[in-house]
């Protein structure tokens, strides 16, 4: 149901840190947290548009550049008391690359996840 | 075991704070039942006045639901008078015969409106001012009568007076003397508030004594023995309250004008307690909420049986509750012999205040118009403080005591943790502030829901708000001994103080050495232990570019639309047409959208996209221009003016001073931005007394100025000394930036750093220390070793952190 789309090597994304890559469908921020997990989201706090790939990423969460708002990388979600969601995009890691997952038609929010 | 049965009557405020205080120590020793006879919950009669005057509804009120009596287990007979105690059998009766068993009972009957002995007084449309029904039955008058007589000047006349005129009614005060709230203003304060309602609509009849009321059906005129009537809807009677002893009195307790209660709220039944406006102690009653707060945490103690405490009688300050009209009043205000009063009086800004004065020691205040440092004064009554150091500048209020206020910024953050915050539940600041920082509250309710503070009368929000805002902060200030964040407990101090002891040179070592509550920290802790960590072991400690905001990790500003701009460093402000020449290349080559002439004499290049970051600085290192810093805790400009070369005023070389001091300190981190300035003379052009550190140049030498910044808080420096030459202002310059490095929490400007040690301490380590100050100018120097490399040519190679300027990719 997604067209994969394979975007790079784990090691090119610094840890606790994040890429960017271009879509048709916008930017994607892609986070490495500590533990190599990695996560997609749409390029844009919820709260005024700040590029979340430039934040500061601790745990499984990012703090927004702007504001310092903080969103839960697996759900896109703000972290009370802010209200709001970033949409997130399925990632797979595949030995050592990883795949981005799009949908053909944008802003559809799949929540599913996988990490290998 | 059968617990014990304690029976409440009156389901009032003095009451159910007893039960309040009572749970809060012994949940289990009682089973509690509670007769009240209004057929409510338990809500907040002080705030009647606003509910009346439209500003509040009732359910707002409300103190305690239905649902609250049910959670804790207690039984609610609302609207179920207590008509008898049978003492012998220990048992109450209430109105529809119910009958009730106690061990202990709580009597907090309250009190009722004193109802003038004058024919008529049973009409309807006459009315007291106590309950919800009387607020009910004013509403109603509203809407189909007009005119309104408050009898009574009163504290509760004039908050009745008030909230009927703003239902529309027109409203006649009668008063029997001269002066209004004759128990709490002197007359001239009276004089004021009487003019001031007269604007707003109230008409008042002063020295006026009530005849008779007069109506068939219902009132409709009020009757004066001088032989004037006036038309009344609607009479309210607030002359004054009762203690409610009806039923102690029937049931043989001995009473006086109140219920005689001794220090532990025990009437003459030892099983028989009582609290709140029904009470006499000490030959006092009391009908104002403050104390029945003291009565009922005594009376609690005692009946939880931990006999600890005593009441000793209140000293009372009070608040009038009229929107727009600020009155306090405390102690004796009209002096006696062997008082003074220090009085102010300024008719046109309709301020007033008096201080009555004993032996250098606050006996009573009166303050009309501005009452902003009421509980201060009340504070210093109350604690018999001796004033005649700040004598002379009391009325001033305490933000006008001593230098120490901060841009004259907040009050509240000036008062001593005992201070009184809210008087109605004698909430001290430290107790708001522990509250704040131990329960993690953010808002108003919570702090409200935690402490109290705020949640009767409501007249202290104003105060509460400002320490909320001062303890939890914004991100620019750090306060005394909090966590650094919520990952841990330590402080600021304690991770640097570990850090210098143990040795630890990079940020893991830190979160595992002491124990962080997260893997890897957050965006407030990051940063802050990489700057302790690089400030500490400069060329030893790993700099961590993923714990740096994005500013610092890319060296340059991000804007709101995710773009960046970016700075050039211009040496004191000097610049020269081959400079000017690249940037204007740059501003056409990358279309710049807006060039702008900053606070700091540098150009600023805005909306620059990330990755052409590298390309920009490519060009403007051919040039020989470095980074600005602009973006950095970190030395961000030396502001210079023309000076001796030029100006026909200038003592010194300015200019040439500032450049070597930005040559000398470029590059260095520091815990929040650090800007200089040097000005050639007093005229100070360049300035210098709103920077970190300041130079203002004299015909003998150099003023050394510390501390000033311009912000949110506005503040000027602090003189720190004068020297002869421009080297001892150099050595001056990176002593003072060293001890702020090493000492100066991260966020923290110069201003409060220096105004949490003391400029005193300052001046102990840089200016009587020799040595010392040698010694930390040449760990600066040290420092600068490693720090004065240019971040741009770095990533304009492409060999630093390229990752950070291209996307990963593009798909699609």
């Amino acid at each position: 149901m997604y067209d994969w789309h394979e975007i790079g090597a784990l090691a090119d994304i610094p840890r606790l840190g994040s890429r960017v890559v271009q879509t048709p469908h916008g930017d994607m921020a892609i986070f490495r947290a500590a533990d190599d997990q990695v996560f997609a989201l749409r390029d844009r706090c919820p709260h005024k548009g700040g590029p979340l790939s430039q934040g500061i990423v601790h745990g499984h969460r990012v703090t927004c550049p702007l504001h310092n708002w903080v969103l839960e990388l697996d759900s896109g979600a703000a972290v009370a008391p802010d209200v709001g969601c970033a949409t997130t995009y399925p990632l797979r890691l595949d030995n050592g690359r990883i795949w981005l997952g799009l949908n053909n038609v944008a802003n559809l929010s799949p929540t599913v996840r996988e990490t290998a | 075991m059968n617990k014990e049965q304690l029976i409440l009557v009156g389901n009032g405020m003095a009451g159910m704070r007893t039960l309040e205080e009572l749970l809060a120590i012994a949940p289990d020793r009682f089973d509690i039942t509670v007769f009240g006879a209004e057929p409510h919950g338990n809500y907040n009669r002080i705030l009647l006045s606003p509910v009346l005057a439209g500003e509040k509804t009732v359910d707002q009120i409300m103190i305690n639901d239905l649902d609250w009596y049910a959670e804790r287990g207690i039984t609610l007979h609302a609207g179920r008078e207590v008509i008898a105690i049978h003492r012998a059998r220990r048992e109450i009766e209430a109105t529809d015969g119910t009958v009730a068993r106690y061990d202990r009972l709580l009597l907090a009957t309250g009190s009722t409106p004193f109802i003038l002995p004058i024919p008529g007084n049973d009409l309807p449309g006459v009315i007291g001012f106590r309950d919800i029904h009387d607020v009910e039955t004013m509403l109603a008058a509203a809407q189909t009568g007009q005119h309104a007589v408050v009898i009574g000047g009163g504290l509760l006349g004039l908050e009745a007076a008030n909230g009927l005129m703003k239902q529309g009614m027109q409203v006649t005060v009668v008063h029997v003397l001269d002066t209004l709230m004759e128990r709490q203003l002197d007359p001239a304060a009276a004089e004021l508030l009487r003019a001031h309602l007269e604007e707003r609509g109230l008409r008042f009849l002063m020295g006026a004594n009530t005849a008779a009321l007069i109506g068939e059906e219902r009132v409709r005129a009020v009757h004066f023995k001088d032989g004037l009537e006036i038309p009344a809807d609607l009479v309210v009677m607030a002359v004054g309250i009762r203690p409610n002893i009806a039923l102690a009195k029937k049931a043989g307790i001995y009473c006086e004008r109140g219920i005689v209660a001794n220090d532990t709220l025990q009437t003459y039944d030892p099983r028989i307690y009582a609290v709140g406006e029904c009470v006499q102690h000490r030959g006092q009653c009391y009908g104002l909420v403050a104390p029945l707060w003291e009565q009922a945490r005594v009376c609690a103690n005692h009946l939880a049986r931990y006999g600890i405490g005593r009441y000793q009688g209140s000293v009372t300050s009070t608040k009038l509750k009229v929107t727009g009209v600020d009155v306090f009043s405390a102690g004796e205000f009209s002096g006696g012999p062997g008082c003074d009063e220090i009085v102010l009086r300024d008719q046109a800004r309709g301020v007033y205040k008096k201080l009555v004065i004993k032996e250098n020691r606050v006996k009573g205040a009166v303050l009309y118009g501005d009452t902003i440092d009421g509980s201060w004064y009340f504070q210093l009554l109350r604690e018999n403080t001796d004033i005649g150091a700040f004598r002379e500048s009391i009325l001033f209020g305490q933000a006008h005591l001593g230098d120490a206020g901060h841009g004259g910024g907040n009050n509240v953050l000036a008062m001593p943790d005992t201070a009184e915050i809210c008087g109605c539940n004698g909430v001290c600041k430290g107790a708001i502030v522990k509250a704040i920082t131990a329960q993690k509250l953010f808002t108003l309710e919570e702090v409200r829901a935690h402490t109290k503070a705020s949640a009767s009368c409501g007249s202290c929000t104003g105060l509460v708000e400002q320490l909320l805002a001062a303890t939890v902060g914004d991100y620019s200030k750090t306060s005394k001994e909090k966590p650094l964040c919520a990952c841990t407990e330590h402080s600021h101090d304690q991770v640097r103080k570990t850090i210098r002891e143990q040795h630890l040179t990079y940020l893991r070592a830190v979160f595992e050495f002491m124990e962080w509550k997260t893997p890897d920290g957050c965006h407030s802790c990051r940063p802050a232990i990489n700057f302790y960590l690089l400030a500490t072991w400069p060329g030893e400690a790993q700099d961590d570019s993923q714990s740096r905001f994005i500013n610092e990790r890319v060296h340059a500003n991000i804007q709101k639309d995710g773009t960046y701009s970016v700075v050039p460093r211009i040496w004191g402000g000097v610049t020269n047409a081959k400079e000017l020449r690249a940037i204007a290349d740059v501003a056409d080559k990358f279309q710049v959208p807006t060039v702008k002439i900053t606070g700091g004499q540098r150009i600023d290049l805005l909306g620059i996209k990330k990755d052409d970051l590298p390309k920009v600085w490519a060009d403007l290192n051919a040039a020989g221009m470095v980074s600005g810093h602009a973006y950095g805790k970190s030395l961000r400009t030396v502001k210079t003016c023309v000076g001796s070369e030029w100006c026909r005023f200038g003592t010194q070389d300015s200019t040439g001073l500032g450049v070597k001091l930005e040559k000398m300190t470029w590059g260095s981190w520091t815990p929040h931005k650090f800007k200089m300035a040097v000005s050639g003379c007093p005229r100070n052009c360049a300035e210098a007394t709103i920077k970190d550190f300041g130079v203002v140049c004299v015909d003998s030498g150099y003023e050394l100025h510390v501390g000033g910044n311009g912000g949110i808080k506005l503040r000027g420096t602090d003189l720190l000394c004068k020297v002869a030459t421009e080297n001892e202002a150099m050595e001056y310059a990176g002593a003072f930036m060293q001890l702020y490095r090493e000492e100066g929490r991260y966020l923290e400007r110069t201003a409060p750093w220096i105004e949490r040690v003391g400029l005193g301490y300052v001046k102990a380590r840089l200016v009587e220390d020799e040595e010392g100050r040698q010694a930390l100018y040449a760990r600066f120097l040290e420092s600068q070793r490693y720090a004065q490399i240019d971040p741009w040519a770095e990533r304009a190679s492409g060999r630093v952190d390229a990752h950070e300027f291209q996307p990963l990719q593009q798909v699609g």
